[in-house]
């Protein structure tokens, strides 16, 4: 039985109290919504970048500790960050949370925190809410990423093919 | 209007057997009650299951399962077309399900019966064929606390016709506003549609007096009783309700079945919603006719296995008896809701004076969906989200509830193992 403190580790809890980088990004030059209609999680990210590099994210909206937390540690996690690099972060983090492929090329750092998700496939969506909307801001997506498309990641200019969180 | 004696037999045998269970110990009759359900019998994360998840479906009684089993062993034919045995023996035990539906309604004829696939089917009916008649500028009357199988077909209604939704607000309890109801009806209103029991709530709405009010400007009037047949004895004709619209799987039935009752002469006024076999009664390239009440609502094969189990599932149910249901649901609900009160930091979303046993609640600082796995970890389901009922959450100021929703056979270590899982979400999130 998967252990319940593997997926709300300390801190993903204080992540989900005191998300980093919460708020509007006057400057940001993406931006993107996503929602989960299951849950009602919503959130809207602001993305800065400059010659292709993210110089700063911010995000603003409500959800579980677990979106929460994953909004925030990702935040974290792409500042200094080329485009491609932060795409090859998500594919990471998507393997990660699915349990889905081996040893990852992208150091993960923090975010393997949220490696307990993949016990608990009912909270992959949560998880993953953030980064497809990140992908949704790369790529100046005007309509809101829903976690209920068929495939969340057609968004992905990587096109990686992967199958949906569902 | 026919009257089986296999059928009044049937039901006499069910409700001899439940009544004889009912007269020892309440204790142990409880525990008779759950037997008849094996699922309860299964472990969730090597926990017993706590199934706290009955407004969402229920479970089902052996009795249910034996007669879709029985059927497809025994009786498997296609209804009203073969002249051979089976065919007869499968429509006799399908016409049988419904004169049982029409007991349980008490509907005055068998002819207002219609078999549906569910509750979200009959409104879907009766917005597609009674709603044909409506025109630009005509009202359609909801209330702010209708999930969204109350509201999404009103309003494809409104954009087919032009008509205009209006909603009759809910107060804080989470009771109607009935002043606000009554002054919505204008002669303009075409149909109300109305819940009988908050799915998010547990609000029992006082139907009786609305539909009164309604009947005085002359407005019928379509009750969602999804979630109230479970917990209440229904009679249509008591209540005087012009449509009553339920499924059979919140019941303890199987899913995909449920029943509209409407009222005779607006039935035999409405057009076909579905074409297809049984539902007509001639048919050629220039003209069909259509087939009397109620094959005329019955378009196609139904669920035949599904209507006759769902028949065992009302023999079940009134074999219990709604006293005793009432009684058992009603102790239930008053323990977890001196519980939710005392535990920090839950606020009770839905404390209407009339309520059914469902507790709907939010925890200070954590999320839905964050308790609801908690819970499962420890065995105990219930439902987290906004209960397909978004704009009620928002009139609430919540994105999602938790919902513990009580059947006939949870008890009051059920409540415990609840409340016990809710003080390992404080153990895992700290007391902020």
């Amino acid at each position: 039985m998967p252990e319940l403190r593997d997926l709300y580790q300390e801190l993903i809890i204080d992540h989900g109290r005191r998300p980093r980088n919460y708020g509007a990004l006057a400057d940001a030059n993406h931006r993107a919504e996503g929602f989960n209609p299951l849950c009602g999680d919503r959130i809207t990210l602001f993305v800065k970048t400059r010659e292709g590099v993210i110089e700063d994210v911010r995000f603003e909206g409500t959800g579980c500790a677990i979106s929460t937390a994953s909004a925030s540690l990702m935040s974290e996690a792409l500042k200094g960050r080329t485009e491609a690099e932060a795409r090859a972060l998500f594919d990471g983090f998507h393997a990660l949370v699915t349990g889905e492929g081996a040893a990852q090329e992208t150091p993960l750092g923090k975010l393997e925190v949220l490696a307990g998700v993949a016990e608990f496939p009912a909270r992959v969506k949560c998880a993953t809410l953030a980064w497809h909307t990140l992908l949704a801001a790369l790529k100046d997506q005007s309509a809101p990423v829903s976690t209920e498309q068929d495939d969340p990641e057609r968004a992905d200019a990587a096109g990686t093919g992967r199958a949906s969180d569902g | 209007m026919r009257d089986d004696p296999k059928e009044r037999a049937a039901l006499g045998r069910t409700a001899n057997a439940i009544a004889a269970a009912n007269a020892i110990a309440p204790a142990d009759a409880i525990a008779r009650r759950r037997a008849d359900f094996p699922i309860l019998a299964r472990t969730v994360n090597d926990r017993p299951l706590v199934y706290l998840d009955n407004g969402a479906t229920s479970q089902k009684p052996q009795c249910v399962i034996d007669s879709e089993t029985h059927y497809y062993a025994h009786l498997n034919a296609n209804v009203h077309r073969g002249v051979h045995r089976l065919s007869q023996e499968a429509t006799d035990a399908y016409e049988a399900a419904r004169d049982t539906a029409r007991n349980f309604l008490n509907a005055a004829q068998r002819e207002e019966i219609v078999f549906v696939r569910g509750t979200t089917e009959a409104i879907n009916l009766v917005a597609n064929s009674f709603g044909a008649r409506f025109r630009a500028g005509d009202e359609i009357l909801i209330t702010g606390m209708e999930h969204h199988s109350n509201i999404v077909p009103w309003q494809l209604a409104c954009e087919r016709s032009g008509a205009v939704l209006k909603v009759a607000p809910v107060d804080d309890s989470g009771e109607l506003d009935g002043a606000a109801f009554e002054s919505l009806l204008s002669p303009r209103t075409r149909i109300v549609g109305l819940t009988h029991v908050s799915n998010a709530l547990g609000t029992i709405n006082p139907v009786r007096e609305l539909i009164a009010l309604a009947h005085s400007c002359g407005v019928p009037v379509l009750l969602d009783g999804a979630q109230a047949v479970p917990h209440l004895a229904i009679d249509v004709q008591a209540l005087d309700c012009d449509f009553y619209a339920f499924s059979g799987h919140k019941l303890y039935g199987p899913t995909g079945t449920g029943v509209l009752y409407g009222r005779r002469a607006l039935l035999e006024a409405m057009p076909p919603w579905q074409g297809g076999g049984d539902m007509i009664r001639q048919v050629s390239f220039a003209r069909t006719t259509y087939n009397d009440l109620p094959y005329k609502f019955e378009a196609g094969t139904p669920n035949i296995a599904g209507a006759i189990a769902l028949a065992e599932a009302m023999r079940y149910v009134q074999g219990v008896g709604f006293d005793a249901i009432a009684a058992h649901e009603g102790a239930l609900l008053r323990d977890a809701t001196e519980r939710a009160r005392a535990f920090p930091g839950l606020r009770l979303i839905g404390t209407a004076r009339e309520k059914a046993a469902i507790l709907s609640f939010v925890l200070a600082d954590v999320h839905a969906h964050d308790v609801g796995s908690i819970l499962d970890h420890e065995g105990v389901a219930v439902r987290t989200g906004h209960h397909c009922a978004m704009p009620l959450m928002e009139r609430f100021g919540v994105a999602a509830t938790v919902r513990a929703s009580f059947a006939l056979y949870n008890t009051h270590e059920d409540v415990a193992a609840l409340f016990a899982a809710l003080e390992k979400v404080r153990e895992v999130f700290g007391d902020a």
